[in-house]
């Protein structure tokens, strides 16, 4: 018994850390597509926070000041984003491929003119990264069966992005259902018309959002390079944007939802990861390919309608234009 | 308003400053990287066209990109963002594969190459056909769907090479080479045919096929019934209806040819160079394809001419990573990128602008 809970217990922390970048972009993105711009440049502005975050706390030693970067480089590229949707009403979707392919090759060209060391960073010292965080009695509790082992395996011993990106999730619900500024958020992203008419910006309004997506987004990349590894990596997102966007739509663009479908995407990664090489009897080799496939498998099946109907916002995609 | 500026301007000048200032941004980041931009273009335009070998390099990038290009356009005619090229070329080359693979020892070469070219298209029609039923038949966004596809092709393809057609007793995941009588010819080889001699590339006789699909493209847009449909279907589908158009069928049907289109990335690359199937052989074509569509403005002509230029990019590109120590062949990607916000994202910028010194222009001289 304490054998197989042990591995549920740890498969379940891993679970908590392969998601917390999830969860970071997927807030990104649910404040970004309620307000009608769409977000596709969720990867691109993450890989950029990465790539921001290690290349100064390679330089300061700071992870805060690596932190820091990492959300205005992101927000930099959000605005980017929102001159071209918000501004010029150009295509959203294109906007946001921009995004992702100049990033791609801006962190690998600029890291390799930096630090010369083929598109990595440096690699971090411990002090340099963010350390994991003891919750208070975990030693104590380490002897408890069950509820102890839960708290010192599952709930201790995270870096504080991870607690963050936990924190983000309730914090995005009050705000966009509590507040004024989230209920013009979600106004703006099904009848922009009406929120002009009310003589409320929506473009301001949309380039808040979109911000509020781009430091998300930053903390996302700087959990990624300066928490969960010790240095930027080339594509070191591989692919965690659009698994967010998918976890956001297969959430219906709503906070929880959104988090649990992260929690389940990140569960089936850390899952095929510890089936590796592991024979299981019928089948033969863990097909772990097809089992990393899944989160993409399922939300096309949800977006087909066949697990509930997941419905846009409604003015997602379209550029506000006053005189129509 | 729209219509106020000149056909040139609009079509010619908009574009090109777009590029222009794509270049210039690049050269700043050339500039950041602590090389000169000038260097840099020098070694790129060398490296695309200096020599015969380079050339032929660069007509070999152009085909794919012509490919994923048209494929990308096709979809845009109907109001389709088909970001699956990647993933429809790599199931285009899973067919070509298959299909090789499994004729080559049976049939001669003027039967197994044909029929592995209509397996490319027919592959790669089949993987975009699901987004296309599932957004004109569910609304489900064909943007995420395609997206999710090409993740879904990566994932396919790497569990059918690591555990079903990798060549037994073998490493790398990488099925046998086909048999000498399914390869493509190169270009140098058909031309040595003839009696003219050029240097080797990977160029082969797949930019025949490129070619006719910019004919085929050319045509079925502008001059039939069905290109006629998909272009009212982009323009406006609610009218497409009230004209006895069922968009439902003009979506699917245009997904399949976009599919399709971009699976003969496939044959360029596994029959006519790797003769073999492999992992990665779409090394990112297909969103290049986006860049080369938007750039072209969807239409072959454009199309051609944007795939030489990222052609020419990519090839000048690995010369980078010979002159340079610390800038190399993704400075192309960061190319490729502004290309597509430039060009696609702010595609709207500098109209407004245009649209006054074309005015102020008229008033100025003689009217």
């Amino acid at each position: 018994m304490s054998e197989a809970w042990l591995l549920i217990v740890l498969t379940l922390d891993a679970t908590v850390r392969v998601a917390a970048p999830l969860i970071l972009a997927a807030m990104a993105g649910l404040f970004s597509e309620r307000s009608g711009v769409i977000d596709i440049g969720l990867e691109g502005k993450m890989l950029a926070g990465a790539f921001a975050a290690a290349a100064t706390a390679a330089v300061t030693g700071s992870p805060w000041l690596g932190l820091l970067v990492a959300i205005l480089v992101a927000c930099s590229l959000a605005l980017l984003h929102g001159l071209a949707c918000i501004t010029y009403r150009g295509n959203q979707v294109v906007s946001g491929v921009a995004i992702n392919v100049m990033v791609a090759g801006l962190t690998v060209v600029l890291g390799i003119a930096w630090f010369d060391q083929g598109g990595q960073t440096p690699p971090l010292a411990q002090t340099a990264r963010f350390a994991p965080l003891e919750l208070p009695f975990a030693d104590l509790a380490h002897g408890i069966p069950v509820v102890g082992h839960v708290y010192h395996e599952l709930l201790s011993g995270h870096n504080a992005l991870v607690y963050l990106a936990l924190a983000a999730v309730p914090a995005t619900w009050w705000m966009v259902y509590r507040t004024r500024f989230g209920l013009r958020l979600r106004a703006v992203g099904e009848t922009p018309a009406a929120v002009d008419t009310a003589g409320v910006s929506v473009n301001w309004l949309r380039y808040r959002a979109v911000l509020i997506a781009g430091a998300l987004c930053g903390v996302a990349g700087a959990y990624l390079s300066t928490a969960q590894s010790a240095g930027f990596v080339r594509d070191m997102t591989a692919g965690k944007g659009y698994i967010a966007l998918a976890a956001l739509i297969f959430g219906k663009w709503r906070p929880v939802p959104a988090l649990l479908a992260c929690l389940l995407f990140g569960f089936l990664d850390a899952g095929a990861t510890r089936l590796q090489g592991i024979e299981i009897p019928g089948i033969g080799q863990a097909p772990v390919a097809l089992i990393q496939a899944l989160p993409y498998a399922l939300t096309v099946i949800l977006l087909a309608g066949f697990i509930g109907k997941a419905v846009a916002p409604k003015a997602i995609g379209l550029p506000y234009v006053k005189e129509r | 308003m729209k219509n106020d500026l000149p056909r040139w301007i609009d079509v010619g000048v908009i574009p090109a400053v777009n590029i222009l200032l794509a270049f210039l941004v690049a050269g700043v980041v050339v500039v950041l990287a602590g090389e000169s931009p000038l260097e840099a273009l020098e070694v790129l335009v060398n490296g695309a066209f200096g020599y015969e070998e380079a050339i032929g390099y660069t007509l070999y990038y152009a085909t794919n990109l012509v490919f994923t290009g048209l494929a990308v356009a096709v979809a845009f005619h109907a109001g389709l963002f088909n970001i699956g090229a990647e993933g429809q070329a790599y199931l285009g080359g899973l067919g070509v594969g298959l299909a090789a693979l499994g004729l080559d020892g049976v049939l001669p070469g003027w039967a197994v190459i044909p029929v592995a070219v209509a397996a490319s298209g027919l592959f790669g029609a089949a993987w975009a056909f699901l987004p296309g039923w599932l957004q004109a038949h569910r609304g489900s966004h064909v943007v995420i769907t395609t997206i999710m596809f090409n993740f879904l092709a990566s994932a396919l393809m790497v569990h059918l090479m690591v555990n079903v057609l990798i060549q037994p007793g073998q490493m790398s995941p990488e099925s046998r080479e086909f048999a000498s009588n399914a390869w493509l010819p190169f270009a140098h080889e058909a031309l040595a045919a003839v009696g003219i001699v050029v240097a080797r590339s990977p160029l082969n006789l797949s930019i025949l096929l490129a070619a006719a699909a910019c004919v085929f493209v050319w045509v079925l847009i502008n001059r039939t019934r069905w290109g006629y449909a998909i272009r009212t279907v982009g323009a406006n589908e609610a009218a497409a209806v009230y004209a006895g158009i069922d968009p439902r069928k003009v979506i699917v049907a245009t997904m399949c040819v976009s599919g399709a289109l971009a699976g003969f990335v496939g044959v360029n690359e596994l029959l006519g160079v790797h003769h073999r199937l492999l992992l990665n052989f779409t090394a990112g074509y297909g969103f290049t394809g986006i860049a080369v569509a938007l750039m072209g403005r969807g239409h072959p002509v454009g199309i051609v001419l944007a795939s030489l230029l990222f052609g020419a990019l990519y090839q000048g590109g690995t010369e980078l990573d010979f002159e340079f120590d610390s800038i190399t062949r993704d400075l192309v990607v960061v190319i490729q990128g502004l290309v597509i916000l430039f060009s696609g994202a702010l595609a709207f910028m500098l109209h407004p602008l245009a649209l006054r010194l074309w005015r102020h222009a008229r008033r100025e001289g003689p009217a």
